[in-house]
């Protein structure tokens, strides 16, 4: 290397979204193909994002390929954009998207990247979640060979995941799986909704937004279009059941911040011993908050 | 009830930068001097080497960087790099380049005992003795720095050639070895396509060149204990600068633009039986396999060669050990990856965490009221 050569003083400016151009065209070019065949795995080349394989580098991918100065970006990690790595992630996004404003409201975004959760609140037409996944595939817990797995998806051969949804019917009276639960999207190929709970796979059918799933690591992008059907992979006699919220009289818990009745709520060991129940969806809490305390003021 | 406050991610994460730093401030008033690029990029020259071949970029400066940046974590180091060479854009395509053009600085092969050209230990510590030389801990600076200009003064410079030929350019003379192939497939870009099993051995090479070392070496390691049956022979491994010739922007011409410090490794294995490559009635030749990378890292490049071997065996006849299994070896190699999705573990996941309770409750539940069933059951027996 010439002896004379010097870092610079300073990195140069990024480009607009981190991602050059030609990274951001194959990405478009992937989400129209993954928006085209529901629920397919559509790889595509991933590049190296200066956050760690596993932090939501897809998901981000999708972002930045998507963002304009015009939208309104809104990051969430298991429901809260306080959490760290929504904190992180959206802090780089600012950094590199000059012009992009950022939310917490779930309302007011044009764009919502989410690991781990779908908003309580109801997504509309004009809105995208970009959700961070880990395992593309939900075949994996089944057989391990993306080679194999690619046939049996192609065959729409699901008969080794139904077989262990029965195992666990035999051996434990329920279905293991907590997260992660694999849904059929559109009748055909059954995709890993990412590690949301349960309770949030019920709003990925017929979802007026467009949702895309976008794992980084395992290169794969793939899609739940809106209008779309998403079934949970499940039995005729066997129903599917969301996490459990009841209290072991039959009581639905309320969330001890807001009191809402109708939230995933993250259970909490406190400090003085016991537990409490809270809304895991922060921008939903508060404004359950919001408006409780306005009828308090004008009864 | 009580709840808690859902704020102060933003916080945290400010602190643990300002922790960071001030560790890597060595944390006394009184300590060293920062480390200067010059000294991470000459004295630790095996590090910087490997940080460039695990983040796939030639820039022993942004090495050096990225060392002292990340405080010496290899693996942090060469995701910077990698994530640093992620917003280049790709200029051109590099033609395929001759590393019998090398200037060298160390050559052997452990299959003759002289080759042409001669066998050239160079610097390695192969047959250093590994006992603590105290008298390191406390250096003078001024024999520090003559060391070099010493040993080049001492140095025949006349009788060295420029370059070597290749051992394997003699045993292919001799037939013993298959020839070069005539066509040759354009290069598989790993930085823009993704891996889609099968691959081809163009895919598998250029992810083995940045994988991380350590990992490389593990699953070579299987094959060489046993688990696989490569037993390679060295014919040769070289390190030195590779010439890198580009076409020349306005005429087109192949032109030396710099060089870059490369380490080769070519194995022989033992022959297989010829079915369907070249006809039945083909005369056995020995197997090769190919190790190349960044630096001067020749635990790498023979771990790469001997695992090319694997794979070729794997992809031709399927694979019986998992150092033979192209999708095995290639998805786990990569230390970006690896570490990646390792370290991403310590993030919140209390959400997917309730999810578990909620399902380990309910079969609970259930297991218990199987059990008082079957209590009742045994019970109405025993009456």
């Amino acid at each position: 290397m010439n002896p004379n050569y010097k870092l610079p003083a300073a990195q140069d400016s990024y480009s607009f979204g981190f991602l050059d151009e030609f990274a951001k065209r194959e990405i478009r070019r992937v989400i129209l193909k993954a928006i085209s065949i529901p629920g397919y795995q559509t790889p595509y080349a991933s590049r190296e994002m200066p956050m760690g394989r596993g932090f939501g580098t897809g998901g981000l991918q999708l972002t930045l390929a998507m963002i304009g100065p015009d939208d309104t970006l809104k990051v969430i990690d298991q429901g809260s954009d306080d959490s760290v790595n929504a904190v992180n992630l959206r802090k780089f996004a600012e950094l590199t998207c000059p012009g992009v404003s950022t939310t917490e409201s779930t309302a007011d975004a044009s764009l919502i990247q989410t690991r781990h959760r779908v908003p309580e609140t109801a997504l509309r037409e004009d809105q995208v979640l970009n959700l961070q996944v880990p395992y593309p595939d939900p075949l994996v817990i089944v057989e391990p060979s993306e080679a194999r797995r690619k046939v049996m998806h192609g065959e729409g051969d699901y008969a080794r995941l139904l077989t262990k949804l029965y195992e666990d019917l035999v051996q434990f009276d329920e279905i293991t799986i907590s997260h992660r639960y694999p849904t059929r999207v559109n009748g055909h190929y059954v995709i890993d909704p990412s590690p949301i709970p349960r309770y949030d796979v019920p709003r990925l059918h017929q979802a007026k937004a467009l949702m895309l799933f976008g794992a980084g690591r395992e290169k794969k992008i793939y899609a739940v279009p809106p209008y779309t059907d998403a079934e949970p992979l499940v039995f005729d006699d066997i129903p599917f059941r969301t996490e459990n919220f009841h209290t072991a009289d039959g009581k639905r818990r309320p969330c001890a911040r807001c009191g809402a009745t109708d939230s995933f709520l993250d259970e909490l060991n406190l400090e003085t011993g016991g537990k409490a129940w809270q809304c895991s969806d922060t921008d939903y809490c508060n404004r359950q908050l919001a408006a409780a305390n306005d009828r308090e003021v004008t009864p | 009830m009580g709840y808690v406050a859902i704020k102060g991610g933003e916080k945290a994460i400010d602190g643990a930068a300002d922790a960071l730093e001030a560790l890597r401030g060595g944390g006394q008033p009184s300590g060293p001097d920062p480390l200067s690029l010059d000294a991470i990029e000459h004295q630790l020259r095996l590090l910087t080497s490997r940080i460039m071949s695990e983040g796939g970029l030639y820039h022993p400066k942004l090495a050096a960087l990225a060392i002292k940046q990340m405080q010496g974590d290899t693996l942090e180091a060469g995701f910077a790099l990698r994530a640093y060479r992620s917003t280049r854009p790709r200029l051109l395509e590099t033609p395929p380049q001759d590393t019998g053009q090398m200037r060298l600085i160390r050559r052997i092969s452990s299959a003759f005992k002289d080759i042409p050209g001669g066998q050239m230990l160079g610097p390695t510590h192969d047959y250093a003795l590994r006992l603590m030389r105290f008298e390191l801990a406390e250096e003078s600076p001024e024999p520090f720095r003559k060391m070099a200009a010493q040993f080049l003064q001492n140095a025949p410079t006349d009788t060295l050639p420029d370059s070597f030929p290749k051992v394997l350019d003699a045993l292919r003379k001799e037939g013993l070895l298959p020839p070069k192939p005539a066509h040759r497939n354009p290069a598989f870009d790993i930085t823009r396509d993704p891996l889609i099993f099968p691959v081809s051995r163009s895919a598998a090479l250029a992810t083995m060149a940045r994988a991380e070392t350590g990992s490389m070496l593990a699953i070579a390691y299987s094959n060489m204990r046993g688990y696989g049956d490569v037993h390679p022979t060295v014919a040769e491994l070289r390190v030195g600068y590779l010439p890198v010739m580009l076409p020349h922007p306005v005429t087109g011409e192949l032109t030396e633009a710099g060089e870059v410090l490369m380490t080769e490794c070519e194995v022989i294995a033992m022959y297989e039986p010829d079915d369907t490559d070249t006809g039945k009635d083909a005369a056995p030749e020995f197997t090769l396999g190919y190790g190349a990378c960044f630096g001067h890292n020749e635990t790498k490049a023979i771990s790469m060669a001997i695992l090319d071997r694997a794979l070729q065996k794997g992809m031709h006849d399927g694979p019986a050990n998992a150092s033979e299994d192209p999708e095995f070896v290639l998805m786990h190699i990569d230390g970006v990856d690896s570490m990646g999705f390792a370290n991403h573990y310590k993030m919140p996941h209390y959400v997917t965490f309730q999810s578990d309770m909620d399902r380990l409750r309910a079969t609970r539940s259930k297991h218990q009221e199987r059990g008082q069933d079957q209590q009742e059951v045994s019970h109405e027996s025993e009456l």
